[in-house]
C-alpha cells in the first residue's frame, strides 16, 4: 500500500549494503528529520522542551546501551552510572574553563574509561552473572558519587550546570536546546545506522551470537567486548552531559541512580533488542506513557467527581511503567522495533502478498 | 580492641545475616527450580508485609490468624505470577526474563503503594524492644526470633525436600527434559517453587517490616539478598544459609573499621564488594553447581 513492493530482492551488492534497503523506509527517515528540524516552528514550545526533548536525548542514550546489550549482547545494568561520569567530568571541565565542545568530549571519554572497568567483567562471566556483578558496581558509582563531596557537593547536594555554549554562541532558547538535542540524537543514530554495514558491527554481532564461534573465524571477542562498552559508554558520557545541560540544569546524584539504569533498560528492552526504531518507540512508551496515563486519571477523577488519594495518584505511574515492561514483553519478547517489523513487512507487500508464498 | 565489642558485633551480624537468608531463601527456591533470577522478590516481600498489615490492622484480624491467611493468599499470588507471566517467557534469552521481574518488581510496588500509600507503618508484632542481655553482650530480640524464622524455615525446606513433592522439584532443578520424560509436570513444580517463595517472602516482610516499619525500603533488601544468594551458590538453601550469616558478620564488622575511615555508609559498599568479588573469583559461590559459562 504505502511501499508498492513485492519484497525486498537486490540485484547487487551495492544495493544490499544500503543504510535502507527500500526507498519507502528512506523517504519516511527523511521526513521525520525535515519534521524534527521543523519542530521548534509547530510543537508549542512546553511540548518541544518537556516532552521531545527528553526523548531525543534518552533515545540517543538508549541507543548508547543498545549498542552493547543489543548488538554485542552483554548485560548491562549499571548504565545511568556510566552517564552521571560523563555529566560529572563534562560540568566540572566546564567550570575550569574548557570550552563546552571540548568538555563534552571529555566526558565522553571519561566515561569511556569507567565503563571500559564494567567491560572486565565482562570479560569474565555472561549473561546473569554479568548482569548482577553490573548492577554491583551501580551501587559502588553510587556510593562513591554521594559520598565525595569534591565531585557531587555530597549527598544531598546538586551541582549547577554552566550556560552552555557551542561554537561560540551561548544557548539559553528553548529552540536552541531543542536543536542541540535533536542534532546529538541524529549523530548517534546515523552511527548505529552504519554500524551494522562496518567490519565493527558485524563483529559484536559475531561476539553476541557465540563467542568462540566468533573467536574462530578470527575475531578477538575480549578486543571487541571492550571496544563495545568503551563506545556505547562514550554515547552515555556525552547523553548524560548533554541531559543536565539541556534538560535538568542541575546535576545530582539521585538522577543517575539505579533505577535510571533499569529505565534506561527497560527502554531498550521494550524498544527492542537490536532495533534501532524500536529504541525511540520504547524510550517514548516508558518515558511519556505513565505521565499521559497519570493525567488521564486526574482528569477522569476529577470530571467523575471521585477523590483520589493523592498519594494513589502519585504512585500509579510507576504501577503502569512496570505493567507496561511485563505486557510489551509478554505480547512480544522482541519488543516495538519487531511488532513495527512485522506490520511493516505486511504493508510492504500488502496487495500483492500471494506472490511471497 | 574490646574482645566483647567485637564479639556483640559478630553476633548481632549473623542475626541480621540470618534475616537476609530468609530473604534469599525465596530467590534460591526460585532459581533452583526454573533457573529465574527472581529480581522482583523484593516486590514480594513489600506485598507480604502490606498483605498481613491489610488484614490485621485495617480488617481487624489477630496476628496469628492474618500471617497464615496471607501466606495462603501469597501462595496463589506466587503461582499466578508464574502462570500468567513466567511461562509465556519459558526459554527465551535470560535478559527479557530479567527484563520481566524487573518489570513486576516495579509493578507490584507501584500498585502496592497506590494501594496502600507510602507512610511507614509498623507492623506490631508484640515482641519487646527491651535488648536481651547474654553476659555482657546485648541482642536485639526480634533479630533473634527473625534468626529462629529463618532456621525454621530452613529446617523445614530441608524435610519438605525429602518428601515426595520436595523430591519431585529436585528432579526439576536437576533436569527439567528428563524429569518431563519421566511424567512430572515441570510446569506446576515451578508454580509451586514461585508460590512458595511468596510465603516465605510474607516471613520475610513481618520480620524486616517489623524491624525498619513496612514501606518502600522493603524492596532495597533486594542487592543483599542477591548478594547472600550468589555468595551461598544461588541454587543451595544452605549456602543461603552460611552466606547470610558470613555477610552479616562481614557488614557488621566491617563498616565498624570502615565508617570512621569514609565517613559513615560503607555498609552497602561492603556489600557491592561481596557480590563483585564473589562472581570475579568464584562465580558458582560456596556451595552452588560448577555450570555457570565462564568466558
Amino acid at each position: 500500500m504505502f511501499f508498492r513492493l513485492s519484497g525486498v530482492h537486490h540485484a547487487n551488492y551495492v544495493s544490499d549494503s544500503r543504510v535502507f534497503k527500500i526507498p519507502a523506509d528512506r523517504n519516511l527517515a527523511m521526513f521525520v528529520f525535515l519534521f524534527g528540524l521543523a519542530a521548534p516552528f509547530i510543537v508549542p514550545s512546553l511540548y518541544l522542551n518537556s516532552y521531545m526533548l527528553p526523548w531525543l536525548i534518552w533515545t540517543a542514550a538508549a541507543l548508547g546501551l543498545n549498542l552493547v546489550t543489543g548488538w554485542a549482547g552483554q548485560l548491562h545494568l549499571g548504565y545511568a552510572a556510566v552517564m552521571a561520569v560523563g555529566a560529572y567530568s563534562a560540568i566540572h571541565a566546564v567550570r575550569f574553563g574548557i570550552p563546552w565542545e571540548f568538555a563534552l568530549i571529555i566526558g565522553g571519554l571519561s566515561s569511556s574509561v569507567i565503563g571500559s572497568l564494567f567491560a572486565f567483567a565482562a570479560l569474565r562471566v555472561k549473561g546473569l552473572y554479568l548482569a548482577l556483578t553490573t548492577l554491583a558496581m551501580q551501587f559502588v558509582m553510587d556510593w562513591v558519587l554521594t559520598h565525595s563531596p569534591a565531585i557531587t557537593g555530597g549527598s544531598h547536594a546538586s551541582l549547577q550546570s554552566p550556560t552552555l555554549a557551542l561554537l561560540g554562541q551561548e544557548i539559553t532558547s528553548d529552540a536552541g536546546y531543542y536543536y542541540v538535542a535533536f542534532g546529538w540524537c541524529v549523530l548517534v543514530t546515523i552511527f548505529m545506522l552504519n554500524l551494522k554495514r562496518t567490519g565493527l558491527g558485524r563483529a559484536l554481532v559475531a561476539v553476541r551470537e557465540k563467542d568462540f564461534a566468533a573467536a574462530i573465524l578470527g575475531v578477538n571477542s575480549f578486543y571487541y567486548k571492550i571496544l563495545a562498552f568503551a563506545t556505547s559508554s562514550f554515547i552515555a558520557g556525552v547523553s548524560g552531559a548533554l541531559l543536565v545541560a539541556t534538560f535538568f540544569f542541575l546535576a545530582a546524584p539521585e538522577q543517575f541512580s539505579v533505577t535510571v539504569s533499569i529505565q534506561v533498560l527497560a527502554m531498550v528492552i521494550v524498544g527492542g533488542l537490536g532495533s534501532i526504531i524500536g529504541s525511540y518507540f520504547g524510550v517514548a512508551l516508558i518515558l511519556l506513557v505513565p505521565g499521559v496515563v497519570n493525567g488521564l486519571f486526574s482528569t477522569a477523577s476529577q470530571s467523575l467527581g471521585m477523590q483520589i488519594n493523592v498519594e494513589t495518584l502519585a504512585h500509579i505511574p510507576n504501577a503502569v511503567y512496570g505493567a507496561l515492561i511485563v505486557v510489551i514483553l509478554l505480547i512480544e519478547p522482541l519488543g516495538l522495533g519487531k511488532l513495527y517489523g512485522n506490520i511493516r513487512d505486511y504493508l510492504m507487500v500488502w496487495p500483492f502478498d500471494q506472490l511471497r508464498k | 580492641m574490646d574482645w566483647v565489642f567485637l564479639a556483640e558485633l559478630a553476633i548481632n551480624g549473623a542475626l541480621t545475616g540470618l534475616l537476609y537468608s530468609l530473604f534469599a531463601i525465596g530467590l534460591v527456591l526460585i532459581y533452583k527450580a526454573s533457573s529465574v533470577p527472581n529480581l522482583a522478590q523484593g516486590g514480594l516481600t513489600m506485598v507480604g508485609a502490606y498483605v498481613v498489615l491489610a488484614l490485621s490492622h485495617d480488617a481487624g484480624l489477630p496476628l496469628w490468624l492474618a500471617i497464615p491467611l496471607a501466606a495462603v493468599i501469597m501462595f496463589g499470588l506466587g503461582f499466578g505470577i508464574e502462570r500468567v507471566a513466567l511461562r509465556r517467557l519459558a526459554g527465551r534469552p535470560v535478559i527479557m526474563i530479567l527484563m520481566l521481574t524487573l518489570g513486576l518488581d516495579i509493578f507490584l510496588r507501584g500498585t502496592t503503594l497506590a494501594i496502600w500509600g507510602g507512610t511507614s507503618r509498623s507492623m506490631e508484632l508484640g515482641v519487646s524492644y527491651e535488648p536481651l542481655f547474654l553476659g555482657d553482650l546485648f541482642i536485639s530480640r526480634i533479630h533473634l526470633v527473625g534468626a529462629g524464622v529463618a532456621i525454621a524455615l530452613f529446617v523445614g525446606f530441608m524435610v519438605f525436600f525429602r518428601s515426595r513433592t520436595g523430591i519431585k522439584l529436585r528432579a526439576i532443578a536437576d533436569d527439567y527434559m528428563a524429569s518431563w520424560s519421566v511424567g512430572i509436570s515441570v510446569e506446576r513444580g515451578v508454580g509451586l517453587s514461585w508460590a512458595l517463595a511468596s510465603v516465605v517472602a510474607v516471613a520475610a516482610g513481618v520480620i524486616w517490616g517489623e524491624i525498619q516499619g513496612v514501606d518502600q525500603a522493603l524492596s532495597l533488601l533486594l542487592l543483599k539478598g542477591l548478594t547472600v544468594a550468589v555468595l551461598g551458590g544461588l541454587d543451595s538453601i544452605l549456602g543461603a544459609v552460611i552466606a547470610g550469616i558470613i555477610l552479616g558478620i562481614l557488614e557488621n564488622v566491617g563498616a565498624d573499621f570502615l565508617d570512621p575511615l569514609v565517613g559513615g555508609g560503607s555498609r552497602e559498599l561492603i556489600v557491592a564488594a561481596v557480590l563483585i568479588l564473589t562472581v570475579m573469583i568464584r562465580p558458582h559461590g560456596l556451595f552452588g553447581r560448577h555450570e555457570i559459562e565462564r568466558v
